[in-house]
Formats: C-alpha cells, sequence, structure tokens
C-alpha cells in the first residue's frame, strides 16, 4: 500500500519530467558551460591540483552540481503543487503523507540521477575514464546523494508558503552548498573559518566520496563521507518527513 | 438516513471561531447546500469534513466513520471539488483522472473504464489528451467534479463549484449535480454565495461568523417570511412606518432609502396601505415572492455580497502563466 502510494508519486514526477524538454536541456546545458568556462579559465590558472588536470579535479564537482540542482529543485516543487493546489487533491487521497514525502524524494533522485548520468557521457572527453565497476558505483552514489539533498529541498519547501523566498534558496543555500563543497577548488588549504563551513556541508562529502570513485583522489576517505552521508541522509529524510506530515 | 453528522463542531483560529459550534445532520442522497457570504466559515467546515483540517472540538462522521480518528475510510468515502482549482496542468485530462485513480487503489481496467465514461459525462473525451492548464475554468471544473467521482464516493463535496463561471458553464454543471443525485443516488454537500444556486437544494443551511442561523428546505425558509415583499418608497419613511406598524400590526423595516413590509397577499393588501398611507407621498412600490437573499437579510440585517476572493484566486490562477 505504502509503496504503491510511493510508486505513483514518483510515477508522476518522472512523467513531468520527460515532458518539461526546455528545463531538461537547460539543466544539462549548465553544468556544460561551467565545465567549458570555469574548467578551462581555472585550468589555465591553477594547472594541475595534485596529480590530476584542474578538468579531471572539476568534473566529479560538477556532476554533484547537477544533482543538487537538480534534487532541490524538484523538491522545491513542493511549493508549486501548493499553489497550484494539487497538493490538496494528493493530502486527501488515501495515502499517508510519509509516501507523498518519500515518493517526491524518491522522484527527484531519480530524475537527477538521470541527468547526471547525461554529464557521465562527457567524462572520456575529459580523460577520465569510467570503467563497468566505476560506473556501478557511480549510479547508486549519484542516487544516495540525490536523495539525500532532496530531503533538504523538502524541509525547505515545507516551510515555505509561497515562491517569494525562492531566489533567497538559490542564493543563500544552493550556490554556497556548491562552491563551499570543494566541487571547484581543493579545500586542504584554505583559512580555518571556511574550512568549518565546508566541513558541516553535506555536499562536501558527495563531493569528496564522487571524486574518490571517478579518479581515486580524496580528502578524508570514502569509509568517512559514506559514514556522514548516511548521517545527513537518514537524519533530513525524518525531519523532512516529520515536517512535511506536520504542515498544513 | 444521515450520512454526515456533525455534532457541536468548531474550529479556532488564533482568538477568531472560523467554525463556531455547529450541529446538523445530512441525509443519505439529498442536495445539501451550504449558503453564506465571503468569509462565513464553508470552506473550513469542508476542510474539516474531507480530513484536511483538525477541528479545535466537536465531532464529525461521513457514513459512520470518525473524520479524525478514521481518515482513510472517509477518504474512500467522499470525493471533493475544492474551491480553488487544483488539477496538476502539466498533466493531461485523463493522466489527473488516472493518478487520482491510482491514489484510490482502482483496479486498472475499472479505473480505465470510469475514466471513458466520465470524461464522456462530462463532454472531455475529446480533450483528454491535452494539458488541463490549456483547459478553460469550466472545463477544469467539469473534469474535476469527473475525478470526484472515479472512486465512486458516497459524498461529493463542491466547494462553489460554480464559482467565476459564465450562467451558461453553470447551468451545465447544475444539470451534472442533478443527474448525479438522481441517477447514481449520491449525496451532495455544496457550499455557495450564490442565492438562486441556493434554491436549487433539497436543503440548505445558513451559516453567517462561522454559525448556522438557520436550516431547512428552501420553501420552508421562505415560508417563514410569510406572505409578500412589499418594498415602498415615500416623502418620509420615518412616519410612514409607523403607520404600518400602528394600523396593520405588521413588522416592517427601514433599509437604506426603502421600506420592507411582509404582508399576505400582497397584491391586495396594496390598496389597503395606499388608504392608510394617504398624507404621505408615495414615490415607489413594488411587490414580489420574497428570495433567499431575503431571508438572509431579514435573519442577519445584511446581504449577502457576490463578489469573493475565491473568484479572484480563481481568476488570477487562470490568468497567470506557469
Ligand atoms: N488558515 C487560516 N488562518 C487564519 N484564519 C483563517 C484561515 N482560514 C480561514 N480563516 C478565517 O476563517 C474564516 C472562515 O473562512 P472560510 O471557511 O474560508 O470562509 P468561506 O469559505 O465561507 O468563505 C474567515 O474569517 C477566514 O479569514
Ligand atoms: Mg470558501
Amino acid at each position: 500500500m505504502m509503496l504503491n502510494a510511493v510508486y505513483i508519486i514518483w510515477l508522476r514526477e518522472l512523467k513531468k519530467f520527460v515532458r518539461d524538454r526546455s528545463r531538461l536541456v537547460s539543466s544539462i546545458a549548465q553544468p556544460l558551460i561551467w565545465l567549458l568556462l570555469i574548467g578551462t579559465g581555472f585550468g589555465a590558472t591553477f594547472g594541475k591540483v595534485g596529480d590530476l588536470q584542474y578538468i579531471q579535479f572539476m568534473f566529479p564537482g560538477i556532476l554533484v552540481m547537477t544533482l543538487l540542482f537538480s534534487s532541490m529543485f524538484s523538491a522545491i516543487s513542493i511549493i508549486w503543487d501548493r499553489e497550484f493546489g494539487f497538493l490538496k487533491e494528493m493530502l486527501v487521497a488515501p495515502i499517508s503523507r510519509t509516501s507523498i514525502a518519500i515518493g517526491k524524494a524518491v522522484g527527484g533522485a531519480s530524475r537527477s540521477t538521470i541527468q547526471g548520468l547525461i554529464i557521465l557521457v562527457f567524462s572520456p572527453l575529459i580523460g577520465i575514464n569510467i570503467t563497468l565497476g566505476k560506473f556501478l558505483m557511480v549510479v547508486p552514489l549519484m542516487f544516495f546523494i540525490s536523495f539525500t539533498i532532496s530531503g533538504i529541498g523538502i524541509i525547505i519547501a515545507a516551510r515555505m508558503e509561497s515562491f517569494e523566498g525562492f531566489n533567497l534558496i538559490i542564493n543563500f543555500i544552493i550556490m554556497p552548498m556548491f562552491l563551499l563543497s570543494g566541487a571547484i577548488f581543493p579545500i586542504s588549504n584554505l583559512p580555518s573559518w571556511l574550512s568549518v563551513v565546508v566541513n558541516i556541508n553535506p555536499l562536501s562529502y558527495g563531493v569528496d566520496i564522487m571524486r574518490w570513485v571517478m579518479t581515486g583522489v580524496t580528502e578524508r576517505g570514502p569509509a568517512f563521507d559514506l559514514m556522514v552521508l548516511s548521517l545527513v541522509c537518514i537524519f533530513t529524510t525524518t525531519i523532512s518527513v516529520y515536517l512535511f506530515s506536520k504542515g498544513k | 438516513m444521515n450520512i454526515i453528522e456533525i455534532k457541536n463542531l468548531t474550529k479556532k483560529y488564533g482568538e477568531k471561531f472560523a467554525v463556531d459550534d455547529i450541529s446538523f445532520e445530512v441525509i443519505e442522497g439529498e442536495i445539501f447546500g451550504f449558503l453564506g457570504p465571503n468569509g462565513a466559515g464553508k470552506t473550513t467546515t469542508i476542510n474539516i469534513l474531507c480530513t484536511l483540517l483538525q477541528p479545535t472540538s466537536g465531532i464529525a462522521s461521513i457514513s459512520g466513520y470518525d473524520v479524525t480518528n478514521d481518515r482513510d475510510n472517509v477518504r474512500n468515502s467522499i470525493g471533493i471539488v475544492f474551491q480553488d482549482p487544483s488539477l496538476d496542468g502539466d498533466l493531461t485530462g485523463e493522466e489527473n483522472l488516472r493518478f487520482h485513480g491510482m491514489a484510490y487503489n482502482i483496479p486498472k481496467q475499472i479505473r480505465e473504464e470510469r475514466i471513458t465514461y466520465l470524461l464522456e459525462m462530462v463532454d472531455l473525451y475529446d480533450k483528454k489528451d491535452e494539458l488541463t492548464k490549456n483547459y478553460s475554468g469550466g472545463m477544469k471544473r467539469r473534469l474535476e467534479i469527473a475525478r470526484g467521482l472515479l472512486h465512486h464516493p458516497k459524498v461529493l463535496f463542491l466547494d462553489e463549484p460554480t464559482i467565476g463561471l459564465d450562467p451558461q458553464t453553470r447551468n451545465r454543471i447544475w444539470e451534472h449535480i442533478r443527474e448525479l443525485q438522481e441517477k447514481k443516488g449520491i449525496t451532495i454537500f455544496l457550499t455557495t454565495h450564490y442565492m438562486e444556486e441556493a434554491e436549487n437544494c433539497n436543503r440548505i443551511a445558513i451559516i453567517d461568523h462561522g454559525k448556522i442561523i438557520a436550516l431547512d428546505t428552501p420553501e420552508n425558509l421562505k415560508k417563514d417570511l410569510k406572505g409578500d415583499l412589499i418594498t415602498l418608497k415615500t416623502s418620509d419613511n420615518e412616519k410612514a412606518n409607523e403607520v404600518l406598524k400602528t394600523c396593520f400590526s405588521l413588522n416592517p423595516y427601514i433599509k437604506d432609502d426603502s421600506i420592507y413590509v411582509y404582508a399576505d397577499n400582497g397584491e391586495n393588501f396594496v390598496p389597503k396601505l395606499f388608504r392608510a398611507l394617504r398624507n404621505y407621498e408615495i414615490t415607489s412600490v413594488s411587490v414580489r415572492k420574497p428570495t433567499l437573499n431575503d431571508v438572509f437579510i431579514k435573519l442577519t440585517g445584511r446581504e449577502i455580497r457576490e463578489e469573493t476572493m475565491g473568484g479572484v484566486g480563481r481568476m488570477r490562477e487562470m490568468t497567470r502563466g506557469r
């Protein structure tokens, strides 16, 4: 019963995803532009990061950025559902609020993973060789990271009544999460106040483990990353389900 | 048999009583109207009945299921068309219905049959593959009604079902509503602030400031007003008013610049009235059967205003692009 409800919510997300071509194109174009402009520009200045070309260092970060934006937007679409009334149709159906929240998160994670796969196609051009073994780790990892971020998005959306805060979320949550995650610069030589921020940013651990899977380079070690991510995931999922059940 | 039972239901927002200790029953198979001005507490009551809101106190049950403790059974027993639109504009008409059918766990084959049947019933079969954001206001409303019926509810709630629609569409929606009651025996609970619509209901409850101030058939409510409503304007309303009170022992009242008085056999009464008021200049007079609007004025001293926030909300949604 609960699984069925999660499936229905998920199906709707995917159907809308497939239909919304323009958003798909822009969500793929954005990371590619970052790669091209920042990758080449910073690459010329930085040269190498450890053993990696700058663009190779940056690529896993850009992949996680794709997941971040896509998952956040999917989760925040709850605000649209509320504004356009469809949320009421879901709330009054004989399905639990928990399954609506989980369905939204699974739907958002699926959309993000598909977008991530499209970005992944470009990895050979950057000189990152994705073997079958790596691929089998990257895909579930993308899903896992996206699911965790979706939880954060639902927590935000559960507290927001209208779109008005939408730009605030992009400027004060999504962009800082991305920029301060070690996605586009190494975090080892940061001033201490900044490294505190990086350390409490859950996305840092997603970027680190993704970079480890794809290039073998890691700052904190994959086991530690995975542990932190799992704790964050349990926390955000619980809180998001709780807030969503409490909300109007 | 009562299908909805409400006892001492109250909903407070802060210190404000949106619904104030209401009690009534709805009989199975009837069209029950909830009539009241904007802000009276109609939507709040519906939201409690359909399990979206928790009451502050009191109990309500549908089909014997308590709306706070037995939510899933209540949800399976009711269909609802909300005051504000609630379709997914990025899905087609058919997909909106299919989502609903899946959410209510209707077996696939039955679901698809019913979707076809209902789309034909509300004349939207031709438009089933269009995204609902491209539907007109009336089409959206009809699709919402079809959706509310898909899982064969015992009670269909309609919150201001015809708000913001043109008269032609309003009539069509009313045809559907009557057909549902007559052919399917569905109980219909609708809210409205249109007097003419309330006349179509089997029984109506008039609600104002969260309280039920009258509940009966439209005929009986009007019968309470006894006779015909005579409206007249004179050179001195105050004095003419006194004359009417003393000569005929009636209960006239002055509102704006007219005197209103209810009297039996209005046509025969007017000549007597002219005789009694021969010392005052009468500038106009009219005689008509009382309407529900008059009932409302009698009960509250106010008119039900025609414009509502809901209408504005719906129009805003219609003009706003996505
Ligand atoms: N969420 C809310 N918070 C505070 N007050 C509310 C809320 N919803 C409704 N009200 C108030 O409760 C009263 C009844 O509203 P409502 O049930 O929507 O009336 P109606 O549907 O009859 O127009 C109104 O005064 C409205 O302002
Ligand atoms: Mg209302």
